[in-house]
C-alpha cells in the first residue's frame, strides 16, 4: 500500500466516494490538498467566489441526487461558504465541503487566516468534524459522505488542519461506515402507517401536499400512483416544484403565500392533510392558528424533529417518504371523491393563476410562460430570490422533480446563477437556464468566467425590472409605496423620494447587461418589447455557449395571488384592488 | 416544569458546545449540567436539568437525538431515578455559639462539616434538589458566604437508560 500524506489520502478518498467534480478555491492552509489535487485525476473547478463554489456544489447535489463538494481555504474561504452551507441545510442538499485550517498547534491563536470554522458552521451543517490526526481523516471522509446522504440530507463540513494535511500515514478506505449514535430510520411504523391508510380510507376532503422529501426519496411514482388510486388532489411546495404533473386534474400546483387560490382553498377545507416530507414552513402555513382548522393531519417524514414542531400532527409516520408510501399503497382503498374533485375544479377556473394579457406589455410571467413552452418543462431551471422566483414556480411547467432549483428555506439571493453551473456539470446533456432576478444576479455574476472557460452552456434570463422587486412589492402594499432603497437605477442625483419609475426618464440602468456578456465573449440580447421575447428565447436556445438575455419587463409588475405576511390562508389577496 | 435528561454522547470534542448551543438557541437556561466520562471511556454522559415549557422540550428532546454525536437521551419524566448532587456550602461562624448551632443544623440534615476556620465553616451535603434546598433554607440566616455545587447526578432505577 505504502504511505500517503493527508492530503493525498483526501483527494483518493474523493475519488473512492466517485466524485465527479469539485469546487473551489485554493489559500494558504490548502495548498497541500491543491497539490495533491495537481497530480490526481480530480476534476477541479476553480470559482471565482468560495459562496459561489458551495452553490455550485448544492446545484450540482439538488440535480442529481449526489453529493456536491467543494473545498476552499481557511478564514475567508471558510467564512465565504457560511450562506452556501446554511442554504444547503435549509433545503436539505446533500454537500461535503472541505475547508483548510491553521496547523493544530496554533488553532486558538488567532493565527493568519484563523477562523473558528468548526464553530462557525456548526449551526448551518447536519455535521462538521474536526481532523485531529491523519490517521482519521479517510474514516471522517468515508462518514461525512454518509451523513451528508442519508437520513435527511444535508451539509457536512470536514475541517482539516495543514500538518494533517502534510502528515503521513498508511490510506486504507473503509468499505463501511458504522456510527452507533446515527442510524437514520426509513421504515415507517406499520402500526402508525395503518392508522394514516384507515383516516385517508374515511376521508371526504383529502390532500397531499408534498415537499423535497417527495423529491430526496424519489417518491414521485408512489404519489401519482397513491393520490390517484384514492383520488386526493396534491399541492406542492416550493421545492417540490416537477414532483406532480402539473397537467394533472388532481394537480393544485403550490401553496402558500404565492399559491394558487385553489391549493389554499382546498387546505383550509381539507378534513384529512396528508403531509409527505413538507416541513410546514410558515410561507406555506400562513398564521399557524388558522391553518387546515378542519383537518386531521398526518405526517410522513424521515426527520423526527419535523413532526409536530409547527402544527400539532395526528398521526406522524416517521421514515422514508417512498418505503412509507409504497406500504401505504396496499392499505388504502381505491376511491372516488367526487363532490370535492367537482368543488376544486370549481376553484381552480374562479381564480387561476393569471396576468394581464390584454395590453402589449411585456409582463414576467409572460416570459416564463413562453420558456416553459420552448423547453417543454424538460429544461433544469434555476432561480434567484425574489418576485421572478415566484413567477417561475407558477408559470414553469417542470416535468419531472430535480428540474426546478431555488433557495427556498433560506432565501438566498445569489444562488441561482451559481448553482446552474454546478447543475450543468451534473446533467451535461439537459438544457439548464438560470431565470435571474436584476438584483440577485449581481451577486454571483463573476462566476461567467467559471462557465466560459469551462465550456458550461448554461443561459441566463434577467427578469430585469430595475428593482428588488420583492421588497418593491412590499413596500408599495404595506410601506404606502415608499421604495426605500430597493430602486437599482438610482442615483445620486435622483428626487429623495421617487415612487414613480419611468424607464424613460430614469438614468441608464448599471451595468448593461449586454456588453457585460460580451465582454466574456458571451452572447448578450436585450429585449425591451414583447414581439421580440420568443424570438430572443429561440435564438438563445439554438445557440451553443453561455448567452445572457436582459428582459426589460414590467416595472411595477406584483406577485398574486399573495397572502401577506402573518395572516391566514383565507386571507389571500387575488389581485391589487380586487 | 423541572426535567432532568441525561444524554449519552460520543467522548468527542466539541459535543458539550453542540448541545449547549442547542438549548441557548430556543432561549432555554440550562439549570445544573455535569459531564463525566462512563465506565464505556469513549461514551460521556451529559445530566441536564432544565426549567421550561413541555412542548419546546419535546422539540429540544428530539433535536439532541437528531445530533449525529448523541446515542440516547432519557428524560425521567416518566421512569423511577435516583438523584443525587453535592453542594459545598461557606457558612459565617465567628464564634462558638454559632458554630455549635450550624453543627447542629447540619447534623439533622445529615451534612457533614468538613472545614472549620476562625470566622467560617465549610458543610458539605448530597441528596436530592429539595433536600438541598431544604438545607440551604435552614442555613441561610447564619449568613452563607459561598457555595458550590457539583450539578445532578442520575442513574434510573433497574434496567431502563442503558446505553445498550
Ligand atoms: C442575500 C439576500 N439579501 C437580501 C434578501 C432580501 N430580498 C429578498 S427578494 C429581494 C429582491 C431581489 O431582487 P431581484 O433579484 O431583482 O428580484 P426581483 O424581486 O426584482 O424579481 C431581496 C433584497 C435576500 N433574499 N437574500
Ligand atoms: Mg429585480
Amino acid at each position: 500500500m505504502g504511505k500517503k500524506t493527508g492530503a493525498q489520502i483526501l483527494i483518493e478518498s474523493l475519488l473512492k466516494e466517485n466524485v465527479e467534480v469539485v469546487f473551489g478555491l485554493p489559500g494558504g492552509q490548502a495548498l497541500p490538498i491543491f497539490d495533491a489535487i495537481h497530480g490526481s485525476e480530480l476534476n477541479f473547478i476553480l470559482t471565482r467566489h468560495e459562496q459561489a463554489a458551495s452553490h455550485m456544489a448544492d446545484g450540482y447535489a439538488r440535480s442529481t441526487g449526489k453529493p456536491g463538494v467543494c473545498i476552499v481555504t481557511s478564514g475567508p474561504g471558510a467564512t465565504n461558504i457560511v450562506t452556501g452551507l446554511a442554504t444547503a441545510y435549509m433545503d436539505s442538499a446533500p454537500m461535503v465541503a472541505i475547508s483548510g485550517q491553521v496547523a493544530t498547534d496554533v488553532i486558538g491563536q488567532d493565527a493568519f487566516q484563523e477562523a473558528d470554522t468548526i464553530g462557525i458552521t456548526r449551526p448551518v451543517t447536519k455535521h462538521n468534524f474536526l481532523v485531529k490526526d491523519v490517521k482519521d481523516l479517510a474514516r471522517i471522509i468515508k462518514e461525512a459522505f454518509y451523513i451528508a446522504t442519508t437520513g435527511r440530507p444535508g451539509p457536512v463540513l470536514v475541517d482539516v488542519p495543514v500538518d494533517v494535511q502534510r502528515s503521513v500515514c498508511e490510506f486504507v478506505y473503509p468499505e463501511k461506515v458504522e456510527i452507533r449514535s446515527y442510524k437514520p430510520n426509513y421504515n415507517g411504523h406499520i402500526g402508525q402507517i395503518k392508522k394514516a391508510a384507515e383516516v385517508i380510507n374515511r376521508s371526504e376532503r383529502p390532500v397531499f401536499y408534498i415537499g423535497t422529501g417527495v423529491v430526496v426519496s424519489n417518491a414521485q411514482d408512489e404519489i401519482l400512483e397513491l393520490s390517484k388510486k384514492a383520488d386526493i388532489p396534491v399541492t406542492n411546495t416550493l421545492l417540490a416544484v416537477g414532483a406532480y404533473p402539473f397537467d394533472s386534474k388532481l394537480s393544485l400546483g403550490m401553496l402558500g403565500m404565492h399559491g394558487t387560490y385553489c391549493a389554499n382553498k382546498c387546505i383550509q377545507s381539507a378534513d384529512v392533510i396528508i403531509a409527505v416530507g413538507a416541513r410546514f414552513d410558515d410561507r406555506c402555513t400562513g398564521k399557524i392558528c388558522d391553518f387546515a382548522r378542519k383537518a386531521k393531519i398526518i405526517h410522513i417524514d424521515i426527520d423526527p424533529t419535523a413532526i409536530s414542531k409547527i402544527v400539532d400532527v395526528d398521526i406522524p409516520v416517521v421514515g422514508d417518504a417512498k418505503t412509507v408510501l409504497k406500504e401505504m399503497l396496499g392499505l388504502v382503498n381505491t376511491k372516488e371523491h367526487k363532490d370535492w374533485i367537482k368543488t376544486v375544479g370549481v376553484w381552480k377556473e374562479e381564480h387561476p393563476l393569471s396576468y394581464d394579457t390584454n395590453d402589449n406589455k411585456l409582463h414576467p410571467q409572460y416570459v416564463i410562460e413562453k420558456i416553459s413552452d420552448l423547453t417543454k418543462g424538460e429544461a433544469i431551471i434555476t432561480t434567484e430570490v425574489g418576485q421572478h422566483q415566484m413567477w417561475s414556480a407558477q408559470y414553469y411547467k417542470a416535468k419531472y422533480s430535480r428540474l426546478f432549483l431555488s433557495s427556498g428555506g433560506l432565501g438566498t439571493m445569489g444562488f441561482g446563477y451559481p448553482a446552474a453551473i454546478g447543475a450543468k456539470f451534473g446533467n451535461p446533456n439537459k438544457e439548464v437556464i438560470a431565470i435571474a432576478g436584476d438584483g440577485s444576479f449581481q451577486m454571483n455574476m463573476q462566476e461567467m468566467a467559471v462557465a466560459v472557460l469551462n465550456n458550461i452552456d448554461v443561459k441566463v434570463i434577467i427578469l430585469n425590472n430595475q428593482y428588488l422587486g420583492n421588497v418593491r412589492q412590499w413596500q408599495e402594499m404595506f410601506y404606502s409605496k415608499r421604495y426605500s432603497h430597493s430602486c437599482l437605477a438610482k442615483r445620486k442625483e435622483c428626487p429623495k423620494w421617487c415612487n414613480t419609475p419611468n424607464r424613460a426618464v430614469c438614468p441608464v440602468y448599471i451595468p448593461d447587461f449586454v456588453k457585460w456578456a460580451e465582454s466574456y465573449g458571451v452572447l448578450g440580447i436585450r429585449v425591451t418589447d414583447k414581439k421580440d421575447v420568443e424570438l430572443a428565447l429561440k435564438k438563445m436556445l439554438e445557440t451553443k455557449g453561455s448567452v445572457v438575455i436582459d428582459m426589460w419587463v414590467e416595472i411595477e409588475e406584483n406577485i398574486f395571488p399573495m397572502i401577506p405576511a402573518g395572516a391566514s390562508l383565507d386571507d389571500m389577496i387575488i389581485r391589487m384592488n380586487g | 416544569m423541572r426535567h432532568t435528561l441525561s444524554v449519552l454522547v460520543e467522548n468527542n470534542s466539541g459535543v458539550l458546545a453542540r448541545i449547549s448551543a442547542l438549548f441557548a438557541a430556543r432561549g432555554f437556561n440550562i439549570a445544573s449540567l455535569s459531564v463525566n466520562e462512563t465506565e464505556e471511556p469513549a461514551i460521556s454522559r451529559i445530566t441536564i436539568v432544565v426549567k421550561g415549557n413541555e412542548s419546546i422540550l419535546e422539540q429540544v428532546t428530539k433535536q439532541l437525538n437528531k445530533l449525529v454525536d448523541v446515542i440516547k437521551v432519557t428524560d425521567f419524566k416518566d421512569i423511577g431515578y435516583i438523584e443525587r448532587e453535592l453542594a459545598l456550602i461557606k457558612i459565617t461562624a465567628v464564634n462558638k455559639t454559632s458554630r455549635d448551632e450550624i453543627i447542629r443544623v447540619a447534623g439533622v440534615f445529615r451534612a457533614r462539616i468538613i472545614d472549620i476556620s476562625p470566622d467560617s465553616v465549610i458543610a458539605e451535603i448530597s441528596g436530592d434538589e429539595s433536600r438541598l434546598s431544604a438545607f440551604m433554607k435552614a442555613i441561610l440566616p447564619y449568613g452563607v458566604k459561598e457555595t458550590c455545587k457539583t450539578g445532578v447526578s442520575v442513574l434510573c432505577r433497574g434496567n431502563a437508560g442503558k446505553i445498550k
